[in-house]
């Protein structure tokens, strides 16, 4: 059986995979690893600390989306959870600057904290192991040395506009030494929280705790984990001349290629976005079939900040490792 | 022209499009140097127009017309006071103002709007008037002599707003976006709503085919009374008939009484030379013939003699017929030196209508046309109300000066001064009254109207907005006629075609179109001499013979002559028009089927701009717009080159309008400048509405006006009783020209949320949303409600007062639990949560404070303090301490809650699709594209065959291109975005034409089988929230009466199983259960019945057979007892007869 999704102009066909025991008579379908071993290939593409690129080839869906969804909702990472506030007198109420604060992806590295216990009383609940503190202390004022004629409160004031880089690391106990390389801030120091005019004050004390991106977003690692499949263009009848030329354009920029004989070619059919423009239109009825490759996922994992991306993949997959192990485990009565 | 542009160059993003930027030389991505195309940048005309009307203009219009011109009116025809008993007093009021003393030349300090709103006091401000009166043989002048305070409108010219730029609106905390015409009294927004009505002192002609009546009713409307005349057909004949004559009275004698003697004459007044009128009337001379009435005295007589009055002194028959004639018939018509003819003529012409319509039924009158109604503002109605206030003043004045001058012998001459300012209030107090109530009542003229004033709605700017162009009718809801609820092809233009509430109201409230302006009153003198020297021959000189040869000239439904050429007239009064010789608001329009051509000046007419066409040609040309845009000139420039006028529905009427400049030929007259003005302010909002289907267009503008946004500039600043903000609220994606017009992109009420049309586990049926935890958790939805307490701290005459207690402590020093958001001074501290049950004003009240006991220092107090109680905790946000108008202490706490969307909160496109949120879902668990995005919301697709918003999907479609493009999209009415553009850049940004992406399902991972409609739509957030409405209750509170669980969620009631519930529990036979519900669970109560008398003991014993023997103990529901015992109470003894059901 083909291993291709038909992508058809009103449907699309052959999403799930059959490569399972029982589908069909002369398949045997049962996984092996050593088949397994064989043909599956990663390939990176792209990796910074930021965003990796990368291919899983030859694996079964259910693990290629496993993988997504324990980047989204189950790698843990630190963010502010408990804000408490000694003096606010400007305009952004505390709950929701609280919520905005959370929001901040922050630049710790989730294994330096363990869980926090919620069971304990609140005195009891946040150690030098589990939390780390912030404090947020801005005043706004007048700027004495700004041009008369200015307008820009930028220029008027001094800060008036507080950013996550304002949030202060407190280190606690023996934070001290084990943060000291790696002292906590905002994964990106531009993020505006509020904005303040002079006498207006902001002062409060944030506890950041572990946790995991089901319980908010603001604890999910990425800012999407995500795949696409591989498309792919076949083309059935040789096509030509002016056709040719608007058929490349019916796909991105580089995807099909003219040869020498002014024939269409796929040349890169990676980069296409499966617009299914070339379906549209009526010249190349049946000349061309669209198809996305079920088992080669495209995936594009975007790190917030506080981890690289391929270190919250192999979080994942020691995750789902551990998932299973725990199923394999379970002493089923 | 050369280069057609495109909708492309009006694309660029602006952050700051005010109004002076709407007008800057470079508006938009167009360019001075751009080539203007007349066709595509006349609409700039609107943002100009709106620039000097404004939306609200209307109102602050009628109000300065009120406190500018009216005012002075007023007092001039209550000039006098004089007095019974000293023939030589007078006092006579000299001029009036609003606002400012003659003698300085700064306004006085008025509190300024905002500190009213928080102070629960008025924003007003004194009538001065000037007076000169007599004090003995001097006559004394007195300038600037308080009479009462005046509430001011917001922003009117009495305002201290007026032409404040958006520093000083910053200094006095108002929103500069807010659009004023409001007033506030006792600290509430009170707006007067525009009240709709038939047009006074018109002719009216209808007919009532089934009984085979025509009637021509005219409604006279003066300073001192309103009454209503009616000539109507009976039997074929034609009669008079007013109110106040107590039979209908036959024309030709009616006529006769005016002094049309000659039967010839009043032949040639009502049909002039047209045999088939003549036939049709002729049956009339018989009646005052068999009458024999043949002279003006006799008829004056015989209307003399059925006329009812209560008058003082008698007066003779005649007299009572001159009166009659001369003051109660057609009342809008002077009278004077006894000349009938002006009077005799409107009845005659009244009664050629009559004739007209009985011989061809088509000629009659259309109620429910535009043009026949009338727009009441507030200033009319302030007008009415002062008046009748101003002569109840005098009356009183007059009656205190009489008091005094009716003592002979005094000391000292009498100065009058001294007893004007004891009722100085009276006006105040008036006017606060009714406006706060909104109960209209002028005893002149016996009229009692209530519901006039609404208290101004804040749910949203647009709520707010929507509210100032709101018209309301005076018709009532319980009819059922269809025609005034009907849309009106005349109110093309005028009045919205969609915003108009559901329900009893349907059709009733109306709002105005975009770009309206509503009329006031003009001089009727100058018109009628300009009409004059135009070659109109005047009616008092007119013989009666040529009346009907020529056009006539009605002024206000008055006839004042008759004209040769009508055409050339009107022409040559248009041009003078034009030139800004006459009020551009005046109208003209022949009418050729009554042979007459009519003038208007009079105030309520709805008109709206349009440009004038000459010779197939538009007025306005590239140059003048170009110099539009440069900001060289401004609309009222264009009023005044004669290339725009205002034209009224009736002469709207007359005209050829062209709606495209591709449409104009030689007859065309008009163009109009923008064919989305056909909508109001609120319908708008709507992206691509006309490619939706209509109700649902009504629905989005029911809607909009609930959703939840930000409400003004200052709204951290206002407290309010409620208010619901939205944190985050954004601009939509696709706007249309309205909404930039109205400022809703700077002051926006929703969120633009990603959403896949799609069916998505099951809790989506019915309309409801599928919504991704992950989007709320980021802000999606999140809003804030604020709620207002107040209380007054009170004094009482024994010198006690209500005290704001302290907190109490435990014995570590801690406050107690329900003090715990307390301060030290008694009241709850700003950023404190408050749970319920706790405390957050700790007021007490002396528990003696009727006793005469001045001694203050052993006052007992008793605890009142304001307790919360909600489901959810609140934090407070403000406190405010101040002291009211009448000096006791006013506190006021602000409680906010944050609120982020839970399930069963509901939403609304703006296309009239609500639906609530069923299921909130993880985002691992939504579907994603190719690039991982996530939809925010899921909707299922069922919502569309049978809904037809189409516009929904075009939004969609241009606000995906507007995202991958970066742009705003254009959704505006008849125009905006194209969906071939949006396409083309959805293909070139390598996504499919139609907006359907193929998705992944976040839970197997696999592609979905169908492609899905993905893309951004404004989405709103409406009021109505699960936490304000849920409500369960197991045990509770119990009425004291009937002990049976109180109603309501208020009241934490019971949910009562009602009789068509109870009706399935008996026909299922389930008795123990209806037994549980109907009593155990209500209002079970154990009675001791006698089983000999029947009646109820108590206590083992029955009182009435005196003895305990055949006591029986029972249980019955409480409200069975009490109804046994108010029978008792009335004489009627129930009496139980009890046996056992199971026989022992």
């Amino acid at each position: 059986m083909s291993n291709i999704v038909g992508i058809e102009y009103n449907r699309v066909t052959n999403t799930s995979s059959n490569d399972f025991p029982g589908f069909s008579k002369d398949l045997d379908g049962a996984w092996d690893v050593e088949k397994f071993k064989n043909t599956f290939d990663v390939k990176i593409s792209s990796l910074n600390d930021r965003e990796a690129n990368f291919d899983l080839i030859h694996i079964d869906t259910s693990i290629a989306n496993a993988f997504r969804r324990i980047m989204v909702s189950e790698v843990p990472s630190v963010a502010v959870e408990y804000v408490y506030f000694f003096n606010n007198t400007s305009v952004i109420q505390d709950e929701v600057l609280a919520h905005r604060i959370g929001l901040v992806p922050l630049k710790v590295d989730p294994d330096m904290l363990s869980w926090i216990d919620t069971s304990l009383p609140e005195e009891e609940k946040f150690t030098d192991e589990n939390t780390i503190v912030l404090t947020l202390n801005v005043k706004c004022t007048k700027n004495p040395d700004a041009p008369k004629d200015a307008t820009d409160p930028e220029i008027l004031y001094r800060s008036s506009s507080v950013y996550a880089r304002d949030l202060k690391f407190e280190p606690q106990g023996k934070q001290v030494e084990t943060f000291a390389k790696c002292p906590v801030v905002a994964a990106d120091p531009n993020i505006l929280l509020a904005k303040l005019r002079p006498g207006q004050e902001i002062s409060l004390r944030a506890h950041c705790i572990l946790g995991v991106g089901n319980d908010h977003a603001k604890f999910s690692p990425v800012c999407t984990a995500s795949y696409r499949l591989m498309p792919h263009i076949n083309i059935t009848q040789p096509i030509t001349g002016e056709d040719a030329k608007k058929f490349a354009k019916c796909f991105s920029e580089g995807v099909i290629g003219i040869d020498s004989n002014g024939q269409a070619v796929v040349k890169d059919a990676r980069h296409d976005t499966v617009s299914r423009e070339v379906l549209r239109h009526e010249e190349f009825n049946g000349k061309v079939k669209l198809g996305r490759v079920r088992d080669h996922f495209i995936f594009n994992v975007e790190s917030s900040g506080a981890m690289t991306p391929e270190e919250i993949f192999f979080k994942s997959v020691r995750i789902l490792k551990n998932k299973a192990e725990y199923l394999k485990n379970c002493p089923i009565s | 022209m050369a280069k057609v542009a495109t909708d492309f160059e009006f694309k660029h993003h602006e952050e700051d499009a005010t109004f002076g930027e709407l007008l800057k030389p470079v508006y938009r991505g167009k360019k001075l140097t751009d080539e203007i195309n007349t066709a595509e940048d006349k609409w700039n005309l609107l943002p100009a127009f709106l620039k000097v009307k404004g939306l609200v203009k209307q109102h602050l219009d009628s109000f300065n017309y009120f406190v500018d011109t009216d005012l002075k009116k007023i007092i001039k025809a209550n000039q006098l006071v004089l007095s019974d008993v000293d023939p030589e007093f007078y006092l006579k009021y000299v001029d009036i103002r609003v606002g400012h003393r003659s003698t300085s030349s700064t306004k006085d300090y008025i509190v300024p709007p905002h500190e009213c709103r928080l102070r629960d006091m008025t924003y007003s401000a004194p009538i001065y008037v000037d007076i000169e009166y007599t004090r003995g043989r001097n006559i004394i002048m007195h300038r600037d002599v308080e009479i009462g305070r005046m509430p001011i409108m917001l922003r009117s010219n009495k305002c201290i707003l007026n032409n404040a730029d958006e520093k000083v609106m910053a200094k006095l905390n108002e929103c500069p976006l807010d659009p004023g015409g409001y007033f506030i009294v006792n600290g509430t927004e009170k707006v007067i709503l525009v009240q709709e009505q038939l047009s006074k002192n018109r002719i009216i002609v209808e007919a009532d085919e089934k009984k085979a009546i025509v009637q021509a009713s005219v409604t006279s409307s003066t300073h001192e009374r309103k009454s209503k005349t009616y000539v109507i057909t009976k039997n074929d004949r034609i009669y008079l008939k007013h109110n106040s004559i107590a039979e209908e009275v036959p024309i030709v004698i009616a006529l006769k009484a005016c002094g049309v003697v000659s039967d010839l004459e009043i032949m040639q007044l009502v049909c002039g030379n047209d045999s088939s009128y003549q036939d049709i009337f002729a049956v009339n001379f018989e009646e005052a013939a068999r009458s024999k009435i043949y002279t003006q005295q006799q008829a004056l007589e015989y209307i003399g003699s059925k006329v009812k009055t209560v008058r003082r002194q008698k007066l003779s028959i005649l007299q009572e017929g001159i009166e009659a004639i001369a003051t109660t018939v057609i009342a809008h018509l002077t009278v004077e030196a006894l000349d009938f003819r002006e009077k005799a003529m409107y009845v005659a012409l009244m009664t050629r209508r009559v004739v007209m319509a009985m011989f061809d039924p088509k000629m009659v009158d259309d109620r429910d046309y535009v043009g026949n109604k009338r727009l009441e503002l507030a200033g009319q109605l302030m007008s009415l109300l002062f008046e009748d206030l101003f002569k109840k003043f005098n009356n009183d004045f007059k009656a205190n000066i009489d008091k005094v001058l009716k003592k002979p012998n005094r000391a000292m001459e009498y100065d009058a001064l001294l007893s004007i300012n004891v009722h100085s209030n009276n006006i105040s107090s008036g006017l606060n009254r009714a406006i706060s109530t909104g109960n209209w009542s002028l005893k002149r003229f016996k009229m009692e109207r209530a519901g006039v004033t609404h208290v101004l709605s804040r749910l949203s700017y647009i709520s707010a907005l929507g509210m100032m162009t709101r018209i309301s009718s005076q018709f009532e809801k319980s009819r059922k006629v269809s025609g005034p609820r009907a849309l009106q092809p005349s109110q093309f233009g005028m009045l919205c075609t969609s915003d108009t509430p559901e329900g009893e109201a349907c059709g009733l409230v109306k709002n105005l179109a975009l770009m309206t302006h509503i009329t006031t009153d003009d001089e009727e003198e100058p018109i009628k001499k300009l009409c004059y020297l135009l070659g109109v021959e005047d009616i008092t000189v007119i013989d009666s013979y040529s009346l009907h040869l020529n056009y006539a000239v009605y002024l206000n439904g008055t006839i004042i002559g008759t004209i040769r050429f009508p055409t050339k007239f009107v022409t040559l009064f248009r041009h003078l028009r034009r030139t800004g010789k006459v009020s551009e608001f005046i109208s003209i329009y022949t009418n050729s089927h009554q042979k007459a051509v009519h003038i208007a000046t009079d105030g309520g007419r709805i008109c709206r701009p349009l440009i004038v066409v000459t010779g197939g040609k538009s007025l306005v040309e590239a140059h003048h717009l170009k110099k539009l845009l440069e900001g060289e000139l401004q609309f009222d420039d264009f009023l005044k080159l004669g290339l725009v006028e205002y034209l009224d529905v009736n002469e709207e009427n007359d005209s050829f309008i062209a709606l495209y400049e591709k449409d104009i030929d030689v007859n065309i007259t008009h163009l109009e400048i923008e064919p989305f003005t056909v909508l109001g302010a609120v319908a708008g909002l709507i992206p691509y509405p006309h490619h939706n289907q209509s109700p649902r267009n009504t629905y989005q503008c029911a809607m909009g006006k609930q959703a939840i946004g930000a409400i003004a500039y200052n709204q951290f600043k206002r407290i309010d009783t409620l208010l619901y903000l939205m944190i985050y609220p954004q601009q939509p994606m696709v706007k249309t020209k309205t909404i930039e017009l109205i400022d809703y992109d700077k002051l926006p009420a929703g969120q633009n949320a990603t959403v896949a049309v799609m069916s998505y586990s099951g809790y989506d049926i019915e309309d409801a949303l599928v919504l991704n935890k992950s989007s709320i958790d980021r802000g999606f939805g999140r809003c804030e409600t604020r709620k207002k307490t107040t209380t007054i701290l009170k004094r009482y005459p024994n010198h006690t007062q209500d005290i704001i207690g302290g907190m109490r402590v435990d014995e570590n020093g801690e406050p107690i639990w329900q003090h715990k958001s307390l301060g030290p001074d008694g009241l709850g501290e700003v950023g404190m949560k408050v749970e319920s049950g706790q405390i957050y004003i700790n007021k007490s009240v002396p528990t003696n404070a009727s006793d005469s006991v001045l001694t203050q220092t052993n006052a007992q107090y008793r605890e009142t303090p304001v307790v919360y109680r909600a489901p959810e905790p609140s934090h407070i946000d403000q406190v405010m301490m101040s002291v009211s108008e009448n000096d006791q202490a006013l506190i006021k706490v602000l409680l906010r809650q944050n609120r982020r969307p839970e399930l069963g909160d509901k939403f609304s496109s703006r296309h009239g699709q609500k639906g609530v949120c069923g299921i909130i879902v993880k985002q691992e668990d939504m579907p994603f594209n190719d690039d991982g995005v996530v939809p925010d919301i899921i909707m299922n697709p069922h919502g569309f065959p049978s809904r037809m918003t189409v516009g929904k999907m075009i939004e969609l479609i241009s606000g995906k291109a507007g995202v991958l493009n970066g742009t705003l999209e254009y959704g505006t009415c008849f125009g905006g975005s194209k969906l071939e553009e949006m396409s083309q850049i959805l293909v070139d940004k390598g996504f499919n034409y139609s907006g359907k992406d193929m998705l992944y399902s976040g839970i197997t991972g696999e592609c979905l089988e169908a492609y899905i409609f993905f893309g951004p739509i404004y989405y709103q957030k409406l009021k109505h929230m699960v936490l304000d409405k849920m409500h369960a209750r197991a045990r509770g509170p119990r009425a004291v009466l009937t002990r049976q669980p109180t109603e309501g969620r208020s009241r934490d009631g019971g949910l009562r199983l009602g009789e068509m519930e109870r009706d399935c529990v008996i026909a299922y036979g389930a008795s123990q259960l209806l037994l549980e519900r109907l009593m155990i669970s209500s209002d079970a109560f154990e009675v001791d019945v006698c089983n000999k008398c029947g009646l109820m003991g108590y206590s083992g014993w029955c009182t009435s057979c005196k003895s305990a023997e055949n006591i029986i103990k029972m249980t019955i529901p409480y409200a069975a007892k009490l109804l046994f015992q108010e029978l008792l109470s009335m004489n009627i003894a129930p009496r139980l007869r009890l046996d056992d059901v199971f026989e022992q």
